[in-house]
């Protein structure tokens, strides 16, 4: 183990986590805002309404993280019609396409995680927001989402940290994340044990505060419970 | 005491028999760089390095292997874990790599190029703020981010991305070795594209890599090379690819 190389490495790694870090924490909370109203619909008695979206979850939860990004990012690209579009000054950036497509992955299956757990609240509470005359936004904003949110909590954490390694895929479109500036690294200096320890310890290290905070999140919105 | 002593001898007489079997000489490439090396249709490999290869097999009578595709980052480490003998990829004999691996004699040479998109008109002396792709862990790249200071510096993982990228616009220059550019530049995808600048002189000679302990293998390879350069084979292979000598 050559510790001194993984030392002069560390700067650079960081600068990599720090990517990385942004990318699932910008791609989780747009996927949140896409999750909230694609479990409302999915949860829904209305075949419609509740089979549409079966489409765009069934598509990024059915296909690799891998081949949606290489179809987004390179495949996209190759039309006329999307280079000549007006997006294209943003989607020809690779950050810009790896948040889009980290956002409606990690949104597919959050949504999902909604789903079950929306559809898990006691009937007993609805029926009793019913029993006192709340209209249906109201029940949903004051009985609903806040229990299922409470409920999918464990499942949902693990989303995260299942899209926290997940990222590492971004830099098959050219982004330095951490394994993107690992991979750079090792390309210099061979030192493919030394480098790749060196990123899984930050990575573990990343997941261990992801875990503590988000274990503080669940205490204090079961606090009814203790 | 003599049971023990047939056991053993069957151990050993096993232990031969597994080394024989294992004589065939396993030659990785990374399958992803034509015209030297590329998979086709079916699954096989081709090109430049494969015919190469197959001629020094056949020059040393050896019965050779191709393994491929291989991921061209961790393609010395597959060396050095046994998975095959010998890299015929197109690799080029750096210092950094004589670390892990040791080197044949060159068997041909390469210069680097840049490419950019015709009437782009992009001087090649100033690059400043211009997005620059080139292929990670190549001596493109190590150029690009050691001489290429202030630029918008891309690396991929495959050449082909990079080529994918430089026909959508994403990036403006492509630093690329000249050989399989000049191929591309044939292709349906690089018929818009051109040479910019003059050629890179970086001293680039492509070698054949063996693990540090096999010598005798890279004696015999070198042997070999010189023979398929004597006696013609190497020019009818150069020919077949490309109207200039490379060697």
């Amino acid at each position: 183990m050559n510790w001194e190389e993984i030392f002069i490495a560390l700067p650079k790694l960081w600068d990599g986590a720090l990517v990385t870090m942004e990318l699932v924490l910008i791609s989780c909370l747009i996927g949140f805002v896409i999750a909230v109203p694609v479990a409302l619909m999915r949860a829904s008695n209305n075949w419609w309404v509740s089979n549409v979206p079966l489409i765009y979850t069934f598509f990024f939860r059915g296909t690799p993280l891998l081949v949606q990004l290489f179809l987004f990012y390179y495949g996209a690209a190759q039309f006329d019609a999307v280079r000549d579009s007006m997006f294209w000054p943003i989607f020809k950036e690779a950050y810009v396409c790896a948040l889009v497509v980290f956002a409606l992955n990690t949104g597919a299956y959050t949504a999902e995680i909604f789903r079950g757990a929306i559809q898990t609240v006691p009937h007993g509470e609805i029926e009793a927001g019913i029993a006192i005359g709340m209209t249906k936004p109201t029940l949903y904003r004051r009985i609903v989402l806040p229990r299922a949110i409470r409920m999918a909590l464990p499942a949902y954490g693990n989303e995260i940290i299942l899209m926290l390694k997940s990222s590492a895929l971004a830099y098959t479109i050219t982004l330095l994340d951490l394994t993107g500036v690992t991979r750079t690294i090792i390309a210099r200096n061979y030192l493919a044990i030394e480098m790749y320890f060196a990123a899984g310890v930050i990575y573990l290290l990343l997941t261990f505060v992801f875990i503590q905070v988000w274990m503080r999140i669940e205490k204090r919105l079961m606090r009814f419970q203790a | 005491m003599k049971k023990i002593a047939i056991a053993l001898a069957a151990v050993i007489g096993l232990g031969v028999s597994m080394a024989n079997a294992a004589d065939k000489l396993r030659i990785g490439t990374e399958g992803a760089y034509p015209p030297f090396n590329g998979i086709d249709k079916e699954g096989k490999a081709f090109g430049f390095d494969v015919d190469i290869a197959n001629a020094l097999c056949a020059e040393m009578k050896a019965e050779c292997e191709i393994v491929a595709p291989l991921e061209w980052d961790s393609i010395i480490i597959g060396l050095n874990k046994k998975k095959y003998d010998a890299i015929v990829a197109s690799m080029s004999i750096t210092e950094e790599r004589k670390k892990a691996v040791a080197f044949t004699d060159p068997y041909y040479s390469n210069n680097l190029t840049m490419v950019a998109k015709k009437g782009a008109n992009i001087d090649p002396n100033n690059l400043k703020g211009k997005s620059v792709g080139a292929q990670r862990a190549t001596i493109s790249a190590n150029y690009v981010t050691d001489n290429m200071k202030d630029v918008d510096a891309k690396l991929y993982d495959t050449q082909e991305n990079a080529y994918l990228d430089l026909a959508s616009g994403r990036v403006e220059v492509l630093v690329s070795d000249k050989l399989p550019a000049y191929d591309w530049l044939r292709s349906e995808q690089g018929a818009g594209f051109e040479f910019i600048g003059d050629a890179i002189d970086v001293n680039d000679k492509i070698g054949i890599a063996v693990r540090k302990k096999d010598d005798d293998l890279r004696m015999k390879l070198n042997a070999a090379l010189k023979a398929i350069v004597a006696n013609g084979t190497y020019e009818k292979i150069n020919a077949k690819y490309f109207p200039f000598s490379i060697f």
